[in-house]
C-alpha cells in the first residue's frame, strides 16, 4: 500500500497522535500509546510509511528479547545517530510503531520492536534498513500462527525487500531459513537454548541434527545448514568473522542478554556503528522496561524477572539456578499471555526443588499443580503482593517496616508472565534498597 | 511391577504441552509405590514397547510426519492389540483415527485404533475452555482446553468420552472417544493434570488392578477454579449446546 504524502494530512495525524496519547495517559485511559496510535493511522493510512521516510529504520522481531534488544540496539547508535524513536515500552504493533515515530524529530534513526505476526506487514510498508530477527519458538499458540508459519511469512515478506539487510540467530533454524530469502545478511552465532520447535527442517520437512559442543551447529540431510557466522559469542566473548575478540561487559544479568547484546551491536554494526563503542554504550544498561529491577513491594525487595513461554523459562532458570532464596512465580492467562497455560508442563521446574517456592497469579493453581508433579515443595497464594512477602518472610526479614538497607541482598526473586509481571511493577511503590 | 509410560512422538507431537500427560502418569504410578519410568520416543527410531502410550497436540506438517512413522512402525497397533491402553489428544487424536485432513486439504490415512475420521472445520478454530460431562459414571467432569482446527466424525464403533457443555470438541455435542483402551481428546490443560481421575483410569488399565486414591488436593483446587470459571458463563447463555457453539466459535 503506497500512498502520497499529504503534507497537511502528516501534520494532523501527527497532532491527534499526540494528543490522543497525552489526554490517554492524563486520564489515566492507557499506557498512551496505543489510542494515539489509532488516532494518527484514522486520520492518514499511510501515515508510518509517510513517518519512516528520511530515517534509518531498524526492525527487532522475534519470540524473545524484543524489548531487550530493541533497547540495546537504540542505546548504542545515540551517540552516532542521535536519540532513536523506538518504542521503549513494548507497544509492538503499528499503532505503537506510529506513536514511537510520531514523538520524535523527522529525521531520527527508529529502532522498532515489532510483534512477530506485524513483522511481514512492517518490512512491506517501512522497508527498513536494517531487520533484526532473534529465534522464534512456541509462544500463545492460542492466537498467534504455529511457529512454522510465522517463518515462512517472515521468509517471503523478505524476499519481496531487498533492501533491508538482516540480522540473524544463525543457530535458529527457523530465523535462518526466513533471513536466507533477504538479499543481505548477517549472521550470529547466539545460541538457542530451546530446540523443540526447530527439529522440523523448515526446507524439506526431514530432521534437523544438533551438534554440541565446539563448532556447534546444525543441519538436516537436505543439505539446509547453520550459514558460515559472521559473529560468533563465545561465553562473555564476541567473534568477529575477522577474528577480533570483544568482551562484552554487562550489567544485564544471563546468557540471552549476552545473546541479545550481540545482536544489538551486530545490527547498530550494520547501521555504521562500530562494535567497540556499541558495546560500551550497551554495558551500562542495567534494566529494560523493568526487567531485572529490584522493586520495593509489600515492604519487601523484589528482583521481577518475565519469562512468558518455555524458551524464556529456560533460559531464565540458569539465572536461577543454582541459588537459595525464595523464588515467587506468577501466572496469568489472559489474552496477552495465551489463555492455555499448558506450556507450563514444558518447563522443566525441576530444577527449584529445595527452593521456597510461592506460586501465584490468576492461574496459581495451575502451576500449583505442575510444581506439586515436579516434586517441587511450594505454597499457592493467589495474590501477587501477598505472595512476595510470604516468600520475603520466609527468609526470616523483619515482618514490617522498610527493608533492610545494609546491602544485606536479601531480595525475593519474582518470575512473572507477560501480565502477572506489568501487574506487579504497577503495584512497585518505587525501586527497592 | 514395573511400569513403562511412552510418550510418543515429543519432537512432533509435543507443541502443545501434552508431555505433561506423560509426567503425570508416571508421577501417580510412583506415589503408589510401583516402579515407573517415562520414555521420551523420538520419532527418528521405532516406537519402543511399553506399558501406556501418550500422543499429543502438534503442528500440521509434524502431524503428517508423525502419521507417516506410526504407520510405519506398526507397533502400536500391535500393542493396542494387546489391550495396552492409549491417550491420544488433539493431532494425536486425529493421527489414531481412520483419517485426517492435512493442511492442504488431502485426506490422509491414520493409525486406525479409532473408529473416527476428522476433516478441516469450516469456521474459524475452535479455541477455548472447555467442560464435559463423561458418559463413565466413574469419571468426574472434564476440563481442558481446546485448540484444533479440525473437527471429528464417530463412527459406529466409536462412542464418545463425554457429552460438551462449554467449548466444541468434536464439533457435534460430544467430546473425545473412548474405545476399548484407547481414549482419544481434544483437551489440553494437560488433560490428565486437569482430570486426575482420567489419569487414574488410564493407570487401572495398565496395571490391571485397582488403585489406592491419593491426596489430589492440589489437582482439586485447579478443577474447582476452572469449573468455576466457565460455569458461571453457561448459566448466562442458557444451558445446553446452542450456548456452548456460540462460545466456541466465538
Amino acid at each position: 500500500m503506497t500512498t502520497r504524502a499529504h503534507p497537511a494530512r502528516v501534520r494532523a495525524a501527527v497532532a491527534a497522535t499526540r494528543l490522543v496519547n497525552a489526554l490517554s495517559r492524563r486520564f489515566g485511559a492507557g499506557s498512551g500509546s496505543v489510542a494515539g496510535g489509532h488516532a494518527g493511522l484514522a486520520i492518514d493510512p499511510g501515515l508510518l510509511e509517510h513517518l519512516s521516510a528520511g530515517r534509518t529504520v531498524a526492525l527487532v522481531s522475534g519470540t524473545n528479547g524484543k524489548t531487550t534488544t530493541t533497547r540495546l540496539l537504540a542505546v548504542a547508535i545515540e551517540g552516532a545517530l542521535g536519540r532513536a524513536a523506538t518504542n521503549a515500552t513494548g507497544s509492538n504493533m503499528p499503532t505503537g510503531h506510529v506513536t514511537a515515530l510520531a514523538s520524535a524529530p523527522p529525521g531520527a534513526p527508529a529502532v522498532l520492536e515489532v510483534d512477530e505476526g506485524y513483522l511481514p506487514q512492517l518490512v512491506g510498508t517501512l522497508g527498513p534498513d536494517v531487520t533484526v530477527l532473534l529465534n522464534l519458538s512456541r509462544d500463545q499458540l492460542d492466537r498467534t500462527n504455529e511457529v512454522r508459519m510465522v517463518a515462512n511469512k517472515w521468509r517471503r515478506a523478505l524476499a519481496a525487500s531487498p533492501g533491508t539487510a538482516v540480522v540473524a540467530n544463525a543457530d535458529d533454524p527457523l530465523v535462518t531459513w526466513a533471513a536466507c530469502a533477504a538479499a543481505a545478511r548477517v549472521w550470529v552465532g547466539a545460541g538457542l537454548s530451546w530446540r523443540e520447535d526447530a527439529v522440523g527442517c523448515p526446507a524439506c520437512e526431514g530432521r534437523i541434527e544438533f551438534v554440541a559442543g565446539p563448532g556447534a551447529g546444525w543441519a538436516c540431510r537436505c543439505g539446509f545448514a547453520r550459514p558460515r557466522l559472521d559473529v560468533s559469542l563465545e561465553g562473555d566473548q564476541v567473534v568477529l568473522a575477522d577474528g577480533t575478540r570483544l568482551t562484552l561487559t554487562l550489567a544485564l544479568p544471563g546468557r540471552f542478554n549476552r545473546a541479545n547484546a550481540a545482536m544489538a551491536a551486530a545490527a547498530a554494526a550494520a547501521m555504521g556503528v562500530g562494535w567497540t563503542t556499541s558495546l560500551e554504550r550497551i554495558a551500562s544498561v542495567d534494566e529494560v522496561a523493568g526487567r531485572f529491577a529490584v522493586v520495593e513491594v509489600g515492604g519487601c525487595n523484589a528482583r521481577v524477572m518475565l519469562a512468558k513461554n518455555p524458551a524464556g523459562w529456560r533460559e531464565l532458570l540458569d539465572v536461577l539456578c543454582p541459588g537459595e532464596g525464595p523464588v515467587v512465580v506468577g501466572i496469568n492467562a489472559r489474552v496477552a499471555d495465551g489463555r492455555d497455560p499448558s506450556w507450563l508442563w514444558d518447563v522443566p521446574f525441576e530444577r527449584l526443588r529445595g527452593r521456597t517456592v510461592v506460586a501465584t497469579g490468576e492461574r496459581c493453581r495451575d502451576l500449583a499443580v505442575r510444581l506439586h508433579y515436579a516434586e517441587v515443595a511450594h505454597r499457592t497464594i493467589r495474590d501477587e503482593v501477598a505472595a512476595v512477602r510470604a516468600a520475603w518472610l520466609s527468609t526470616g526479614a523483619p515482618s514490617s517496616g522498610a527493608p533492610p538497607r545494609n546491602g544485606s541482598a536479601r531480595e525475593v526473586e519474582f518470575v512473572g508472565n507477560y501480565t502477572a509481571f506489568t501487574d506487579l511493577r504497577a503495584r512497585a511503590s518505587g525501586r527497592g534498597s | 511391577m514395573s511400569l513403562t509410560v511412552v510418550v510418543v512422538h515429543p519432537d512432533l507431537l509435543g507443541t502443545y504441552g501434552d508431555g505433561g500427560n506423560g509426567v503425570v502418569l508416571v508421577q501417580r504410578a510412583r506415589w503408589r509405590g510401583m516402579d515407573a519410568d517415562l520414555v521420551e520416543a523420538r520419532s527418528d527410531a521405532r516406537l519402543p514397547a511399553g506399558d501406556l502410550y501418550c500422543l499429543g497436540g502438534g503442528e500440521d506438517a509434524a502431524q503428517t510426519a508423525s502419521a507417516e512413522r506410526l504407520r510405519a512402525d506398526s507397533v502400536l497397533e500391535a500393542q493396542v492389540a494387546r489391550g495396552v491402553p492409549v491417550l491420544a489428544v488433539c493431532a494425536g487424536y486425529q493421527i489414531v483415527g481412520r483419517s485426517f485432513a492435512a493442511s492442504d486439504g488431502r485426506l490422509l490415512p491414520g493409525v486406525g485404533l479409532l473408529d473416527v475420521a476428522t476433516a478441516k472445520g469450516p469456521g474459524p478454530r475452535p479455541v477455548g475452555e472447555v467442560l464435559a460431562e463423561p458418559l463413565d459414571p466413574a469419571l468426574a467432569p472434564l476440563t481442558g482446553f481446546e485448540n484444533h482446527g479440525g473437527l471429528t466424525t464417530r463412527g459406529p464403533d466409536a462412542p464418545p468420552l463425554a457429552r460438551v457443555v462449554v467449548g466444541v470438541g468434536n464439533g457435534d455435542g460430544t467430546e473425545g472417544t473412548r474405545s476399548g483402551h484407547v481414549v482419544g481428546t481434544y483437551l489440553h490443560g494437560p488433560v490428565l493434570a486437569r482430570n486426575p481421575a482420567l489419569a487414574d483410569l488410564l493407570l487401572s488399565w495398565a496395571t490391571g488392578r485397582p488403585l489406592e486414591p491419593l491426596d489430589d488436593a492440589e489437582e482439586e483446587a485447579l478443577r474447582t477454579e476452572r469449573l468455576a470459571a466457565v460455569r458461571p458463563w453457561t448459566l448466562r447463555a442458557g444451558s445446553g449446546r446452542q450456548g456452548l457453539r456460540a462460545r466456541g466459535r466465538s
